[in-house]
Protein backbone atom coordinates (compact mmCIF):
# COMPACT_ATOMS: atom_id res chain seq x y z
CA UNK A 1 0.00 0.00 0.00
CA UNK A 2 1.17 3.49 -0.79
CA UNK A 3 2.37 5.41 2.19
CA UNK A 4 4.79 7.88 3.71
CA UNK A 5 6.26 8.73 7.09
CA UNK A 6 4.86 11.74 8.94
CA UNK A 7 5.21 13.63 12.18
CA UNK A 8 2.23 14.75 14.22
CA UNK A 9 2.18 18.52 14.65
CA UNK A 10 -1.17 19.27 16.30
CA UNK A 11 -4.86 19.77 15.71
CA UNK A 12 -7.02 22.56 14.35
CA UNK A 13 -10.19 22.79 12.30
CA UNK A 14 -11.21 23.59 8.72
CA UNK A 15 -14.49 24.40 7.02
CA UNK A 16 -15.55 21.94 4.33
CA UNK A 17 -17.31 22.81 1.07
CA UNK A 18 -20.74 22.86 2.71
CA UNK A 19 -19.58 25.00 5.60
CA UNK A 20 -19.24 22.43 8.36
CA UNK A 21 -16.34 22.80 10.75
CA UNK A 22 -14.21 19.65 10.56
CA UNK A 23 -11.53 18.79 13.15
CA UNK A 24 -8.20 18.00 11.49
CA UNK A 25 -4.74 16.87 12.52
CA UNK A 26 -1.74 18.58 10.97
CA UNK A 27 0.96 16.10 9.92
CA UNK A 28 4.37 17.04 8.60
CA UNK A 29 5.38 14.82 5.69
CA UNK A 30 8.77 15.77 4.25
CA UNK A 31 10.03 14.22 1.03
CA UNK A 32 11.20 10.67 1.71
CA UNK A 33 14.23 9.04 0.15
CA UNK A 34 13.80 5.55 -1.27
CA UNK A 35 16.45 3.45 0.44
CA UNK A 36 15.57 0.03 -0.88
CA UNK A 37 13.17 -1.55 -3.35
CA UNK A 38 12.29 -5.09 -2.36
CA UNK A 39 11.13 -7.53 -4.99
CA UNK A 40 9.39 -10.89 -5.03
CA UNK A 41 12.40 -12.66 -6.55
CA UNK A 42 15.03 -11.24 -4.26
CA UNK A 43 13.25 -10.68 -0.97
CA UNK A 44 10.15 -12.86 -1.20
CA UNK A 45 7.74 -9.91 -1.27
CA UNK A 46 7.33 -6.56 -2.95
CA UNK A 47 7.86 -3.44 -0.89
CA UNK A 48 9.43 -0.06 -0.91
CA UNK A 49 11.59 1.15 1.92
CA UNK A 50 11.79 4.88 2.58
CA UNK A 51 13.46 7.10 5.12
CA UNK A 52 12.89 10.66 6.19
CA UNK A 53 13.41 13.24 8.96
CA UNK A 54 16.91 14.58 9.46
CA UNK A 55 18.98 13.38 12.37
CA UNK A 56 22.65 13.98 13.17
CA UNK A 57 24.79 11.22 11.75
CA UNK A 58 26.51 10.61 15.08
CA UNK A 59 23.13 9.73 16.58
CA UNK A 60 22.40 6.99 14.06
CA UNK A 61 23.91 3.53 14.28
CA UNK A 62 26.65 2.78 11.78
CA UNK A 63 24.65 -0.12 10.41
CA UNK A 64 21.73 2.13 9.50
CA UNK A 65 24.02 4.83 8.18
CA UNK A 66 25.76 2.33 5.96
CA UNK A 67 22.42 1.20 4.62
CA UNK A 68 21.41 4.81 3.94
CA UNK A 69 24.74 5.50 2.25
CA UNK A 70 23.99 2.75 -0.27
CA UNK A 71 21.02 4.79 -1.44
CA UNK A 72 23.17 7.90 -1.57
CA UNK A 73 21.74 9.62 1.48
CA UNK A 74 22.61 10.06 5.15
CA UNK A 75 21.37 11.37 8.47
CA UNK A 76 17.82 10.09 8.43
CA UNK A 77 15.89 9.32 11.59
CA UNK A 78 13.17 6.95 10.50
CA UNK A 79 13.22 4.03 8.08
CA UNK A 80 9.95 2.33 7.19
CA UNK A 81 8.65 -0.14 4.65
CA UNK A 82 5.46 -0.02 2.62
CA UNK A 83 4.37 -3.34 1.18
CA UNK A 84 3.15 -3.95 -2.35
CA UNK A 85 3.89 -0.46 -3.52
CA UNK A 86 6.09 -0.24 -6.56
CA UNK A 87 6.19 3.21 -8.13
CA UNK A 88 7.33 2.82 -11.69
CA UNK A 89 10.57 4.23 -12.94
CA UNK A 90 11.90 5.03 -9.50
CA UNK A 91 15.23 3.75 -8.24
CA UNK A 92 16.94 3.75 -4.89
CA UNK A 93 17.96 7.27 -3.91
CA UNK A 94 14.95 8.96 -5.52
CA UNK A 95 12.62 11.12 -3.47
CA UNK A 96 8.90 10.71 -2.88
CA UNK A 97 6.93 13.83 -1.96
CA UNK A 98 3.45 14.16 -0.45
CA UNK A 99 1.94 14.96 -3.79
CA UNK A 100 3.38 11.79 -5.34
CA UNK A 101 1.55 9.66 -2.82
CA UNK A 102 -1.53 11.59 -1.68
CA UNK A 103 -4.14 13.88 -3.12
CA UNK A 104 -6.98 15.74 -1.45
CA UNK A 105 -9.94 13.50 -0.67
CA UNK A 106 -7.97 10.25 -0.47
CA UNK A 107 -8.95 7.79 2.24
CA UNK A 108 -6.02 7.07 4.55
CA UNK A 109 -5.16 4.92 7.53
CA UNK A 110 -2.78 6.40 10.09
CA UNK A 111 -0.67 4.18 12.33
CA UNK A 112 1.41 5.34 15.24
CA UNK A 113 2.34 4.70 18.83
CA UNK A 114 -0.38 5.80 21.23
CA UNK A 115 0.29 8.02 24.23
CA UNK A 116 1.71 5.95 27.08
CA UNK A 117 -0.43 6.05 30.22
CA UNK A 118 1.81 3.74 32.25
CA UNK A 119 0.20 1.34 34.71
CA UNK A 120 -3.38 2.54 34.47
CA UNK A 121 -6.37 1.60 36.59
CA UNK A 122 -9.45 -0.06 35.32
CA UNK A 123 -11.46 3.15 34.93
CA UNK A 124 -9.02 4.75 32.52
CA UNK A 125 -8.03 1.52 30.81
CA UNK A 126 -11.36 -0.28 30.34
CA UNK A 127 -13.90 2.47 30.96
CA UNK A 128 -15.21 0.89 34.16
CA UNK A 129 -17.38 3.18 36.25
CA UNK A 130 -15.97 2.51 39.73
CA UNK A 131 -17.74 1.02 42.67
CA UNK A 132 -20.81 2.33 44.44
CA UNK A 133 -21.15 5.48 46.42
CA UNK A 134 -18.67 8.15 47.28
CA UNK A 135 -20.54 8.87 50.48
CA UNK A 136 -22.78 7.02 53.01
CA UNK A 137 -19.75 5.85 54.97
CA UNK A 138 -18.10 4.13 52.03
CA UNK A 139 -14.46 4.89 51.38
CA UNK A 140 -11.44 3.66 49.44
CA UNK A 141 -13.58 2.05 46.69
CA UNK A 142 -14.22 4.94 44.32
CA UNK A 143 -12.06 3.68 41.45
CA UNK A 144 -12.00 -0.01 42.36
CA UNK A 145 -12.72 -2.74 39.77
CA UNK A 146 -15.36 -4.56 41.88
CA UNK A 147 -15.82 -8.32 41.78
CA UNK A 148 -13.61 -10.34 39.43
CA UNK A 149 -15.58 -13.59 39.67
CA UNK A 150 -17.31 -16.18 41.86
CA UNK A 151 -15.59 -17.62 44.93
CA UNK A 152 -16.75 -21.24 45.14
CA UNK A 153 -17.68 -21.60 41.50
CA UNK A 154 -15.63 -21.30 39.27
CA UNK A 155 -13.11 -20.72 42.05
CA UNK A 156 -10.72 -19.08 39.66
CA UNK A 157 -10.38 -15.90 37.65
CA UNK A 158 -11.20 -16.23 33.97
CA UNK A 159 -8.46 -15.52 31.48
CA UNK A 160 -8.66 -12.14 29.87
CA UNK A 161 -10.42 -10.54 32.87
CA UNK A 162 -10.18 -6.79 32.48
CA UNK A 163 -7.84 -5.47 35.12
CA UNK A 164 -5.40 -2.65 35.71
CA UNK A 165 -2.11 -2.72 33.79
CA UNK A 166 0.01 -1.07 31.14
CA UNK A 167 -2.09 1.16 28.92
CA UNK A 168 -1.03 3.03 25.81
CA UNK A 169 2.43 3.14 24.21
CA UNK A 170 1.33 0.51 21.70
CA UNK A 171 0.85 0.55 17.97
CA UNK A 172 -2.58 1.85 17.02
CA UNK A 173 -4.02 2.27 13.57
CA UNK A 174 -6.87 4.68 12.93
CA UNK A 175 -8.72 3.72 9.78
CA UNK A 176 -10.63 5.57 7.08
CA UNK A 177 -9.58 9.14 7.68
CA UNK A 178 -9.39 11.44 4.70
CA UNK A 179 -7.01 14.08 3.40
CA UNK A 180 -8.58 17.50 3.89
CA UNK A 181 -5.82 19.69 2.56
CA UNK A 182 -2.22 19.53 1.36
CA UNK A 183 0.30 22.36 1.73
CA UNK A 184 3.18 21.22 -0.49
CA UNK A 185 5.43 24.28 0.13
CA UNK A 186 5.65 23.52 3.84
CA UNK A 187 5.27 19.69 3.48
CA UNK A 188 2.17 19.60 5.62
CA UNK A 189 -0.95 17.44 5.30
CA UNK A 190 -4.27 17.95 7.08
CA UNK A 191 -5.98 14.68 7.96
CA UNK A 192 -9.57 14.65 9.23
CA UNK A 193 -10.03 13.51 12.81
CA UNK A 194 -7.50 12.55 15.43
CA UNK A 195 -4.47 10.27 15.11
CA UNK A 196 -2.57 8.23 17.70
CA UNK A 197 0.33 9.54 19.74
CA UNK A 198 1.57 12.77 21.27
CA UNK A 199 2.59 15.81 19.24
CA UNK A 200 6.00 15.26 17.67
CA UNK A 201 5.57 11.51 17.33
CA UNK A 202 6.16 9.70 14.07
CA UNK A 203 3.26 8.10 12.23
CA UNK A 204 2.71 6.10 9.05
CA UNK A 205 0.20 7.40 6.56
CA UNK A 206 -1.26 4.74 4.29
CA UNK A 207 -3.20 5.66 1.19
CA UNK A 208 -6.15 3.33 0.67
CA UNK A 209 -7.61 5.15 -2.32
CA UNK A 210 -4.70 4.51 -4.61
CA UNK A 211 -4.65 1.27 -6.54
CA UNK A 212 -2.06 -1.22 -5.29
CA UNK B 1 4.10 25.01 17.44
CA UNK B 2 4.98 27.44 14.69
CA UNK B 3 4.06 24.91 12.01
CA UNK B 4 0.55 24.74 13.40
CA UNK B 5 0.38 28.55 13.21
CA UNK B 6 1.52 28.34 9.61
CA UNK B 7 -1.42 26.11 8.78
CA UNK B 8 -3.89 28.21 10.69
CA UNK B 9 -2.81 31.30 8.79
CA UNK B 10 -3.99 29.69 5.59
CA UNK B 11 -7.37 28.91 7.13
CA UNK B 12 -8.45 32.33 8.36
CA UNK B 13 -10.37 34.80 6.24
CA UNK B 14 -8.45 38.05 6.05
CA UNK B 15 -11.14 40.54 5.00
CA UNK B 16 -12.85 40.59 8.38
CA UNK B 17 -13.29 44.06 9.87
CA UNK B 18 -11.91 44.64 13.32
CA UNK B 19 -14.54 44.66 16.04
CA UNK B 20 -14.71 43.75 19.68
CA UNK B 21 -17.15 43.24 22.54
CA UNK B 22 -19.53 46.18 22.88
CA UNK B 23 -19.61 46.96 19.18
CA UNK B 24 -22.83 46.77 17.21
CA UNK B 25 -22.43 44.70 14.06
CA UNK B 26 -24.59 43.61 11.16
CA UNK B 27 -23.76 40.07 10.04
CA UNK B 28 -24.74 39.06 6.51
CA UNK B 29 -25.23 35.32 6.78
CA UNK B 30 -25.78 32.99 3.83
CA UNK B 31 -28.79 30.77 4.33
CA UNK B 32 -29.50 27.77 2.14
CA UNK B 33 -33.13 27.03 1.47
CA UNK B 34 -33.26 23.91 -0.66
CA UNK B 35 -31.32 24.86 -3.77
CA UNK B 36 -31.60 28.60 -3.33
CA UNK B 37 -29.23 30.68 -1.31
CA UNK B 38 -30.10 34.01 0.21
CA UNK B 39 -28.53 36.44 2.63
CA UNK B 40 -29.96 36.94 6.07
CA UNK B 41 -29.02 39.97 8.10
CA UNK B 42 -28.57 39.78 11.82
CA UNK B 43 -27.79 42.94 13.76
CA UNK B 44 -26.91 43.19 17.40
CA UNK B 45 -24.28 43.80 20.04
CA UNK B 46 -21.16 41.63 20.21
CA UNK B 47 -21.13 40.33 23.77
CA UNK B 48 -18.27 37.85 23.57
CA UNK B 49 -15.36 36.62 21.49
CA UNK B 50 -13.61 33.34 22.13
CA UNK B 51 -10.99 31.08 20.54
CA UNK B 52 -8.20 31.98 18.19
CA UNK B 53 -7.13 31.34 14.64
CA UNK B 54 -9.66 29.41 12.57
CA UNK B 55 -11.59 28.41 15.68
CA UNK B 56 -12.54 31.92 16.71
CA UNK B 57 -16.22 32.62 17.31
CA UNK B 58 -18.23 35.63 18.44
CA UNK B 59 -21.63 36.00 20.05
CA UNK B 60 -24.14 38.62 18.91
CA UNK B 61 -27.09 39.54 21.11
CA UNK B 62 -30.17 41.40 20.01
CA UNK B 63 -33.63 42.01 21.38
CA UNK B 64 -36.33 40.50 19.23
CA UNK B 65 -39.41 42.17 20.59
CA UNK B 66 -39.11 41.53 24.31
CA UNK B 67 -37.09 38.34 23.90
CA UNK B 68 -33.32 38.35 23.89
CA UNK B 69 -31.71 36.37 21.05
CA UNK B 70 -28.07 35.34 20.98
CA UNK B 71 -26.29 33.81 18.02
CA UNK B 72 -22.78 32.41 17.95
CA UNK B 73 -20.96 32.79 14.64
CA UNK B 74 -17.67 31.12 13.68
CA UNK B 75 -15.62 34.10 12.54
CA UNK B 76 -14.12 32.26 9.57
CA UNK B 77 -17.29 30.52 8.46
CA UNK B 78 -17.78 30.53 4.69
CA UNK B 79 -21.45 31.32 5.41
CA UNK B 80 -20.57 34.81 6.58
CA UNK B 81 -20.83 37.02 3.52
CA UNK B 82 -20.10 40.34 5.18
CA UNK B 83 -19.78 41.98 8.56
CA UNK B 84 -20.60 45.69 8.95
CA UNK B 85 -19.54 47.48 12.09
CA UNK B 86 -22.38 49.89 12.85
CA UNK B 87 -21.25 51.41 16.11
CA UNK B 88 -18.27 51.20 18.46
CA UNK B 89 -19.23 50.69 22.08
CA UNK B 90 -17.35 51.81 25.18
CA UNK B 91 -17.22 48.89 27.58
CA UNK B 92 -14.84 47.83 30.34
CA UNK B 93 -14.92 44.07 30.01
CA UNK B 94 -14.48 41.52 27.26
CA UNK B 95 -17.57 39.44 28.02
CA UNK B 96 -20.79 41.41 28.33
CA UNK B 97 -22.97 38.69 29.84
CA UNK B 98 -24.36 41.22 32.32
CA UNK B 99 -26.46 42.59 29.46
CA UNK B 100 -28.67 39.53 29.78
CA UNK B 101 -29.97 40.84 33.08
CA UNK B 102 -30.67 44.31 31.77
CA UNK B 103 -33.58 45.65 29.72
CA UNK B 104 -34.34 48.84 27.84
CA UNK B 105 -32.49 51.98 28.90
CA UNK B 106 -30.22 50.10 31.28
CA UNK B 107 -28.95 47.86 28.47
CA UNK B 108 -27.59 50.74 26.44
CA UNK B 109 -23.87 50.98 25.71
CA UNK B 110 -22.08 54.30 25.51
CA UNK B 111 -20.48 55.05 22.16
CA UNK B 112 -16.72 55.00 21.97
CA UNK B 113 -14.97 57.96 20.38
CA UNK B 114 -12.71 56.78 17.59
CA UNK B 115 -10.64 59.50 16.02
CA UNK B 116 -8.57 57.13 13.97
CA UNK B 117 -10.52 53.93 13.66
CA UNK B 118 -8.64 50.79 14.55
CA UNK B 119 -7.00 49.05 11.64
Amino acid sequence: MRGLIGKKIGMTSVFDEIGRSIPVTVVEVPAAVITQIKTEEKDGYNAIQVSSFERKEKNISKAVNGHLAKAGTSGKAIVKEFRDYAPEGLVEGDELTIEDVFSVGDIVDVAGTSKGRGFAGVIKRHNFSGVGDATHGQHNRLRAPGSIGGASDPSRVFKGMKMAGQYGNERVKVKNLSIAKILPESSLVLVTGSIPGPKGSYVELLNKSAEA
Amino acid sequence: MDKLKLVEQTLVTDDIPDFTAGDTVNVHYRVREGEKERIQQYEGVVISERGSGPNKTFTVRKMSGSVGVERIFPLNSPFIAQIDVKRRGKVRRSKLFYLRELRGKAARIQERETQNPKK
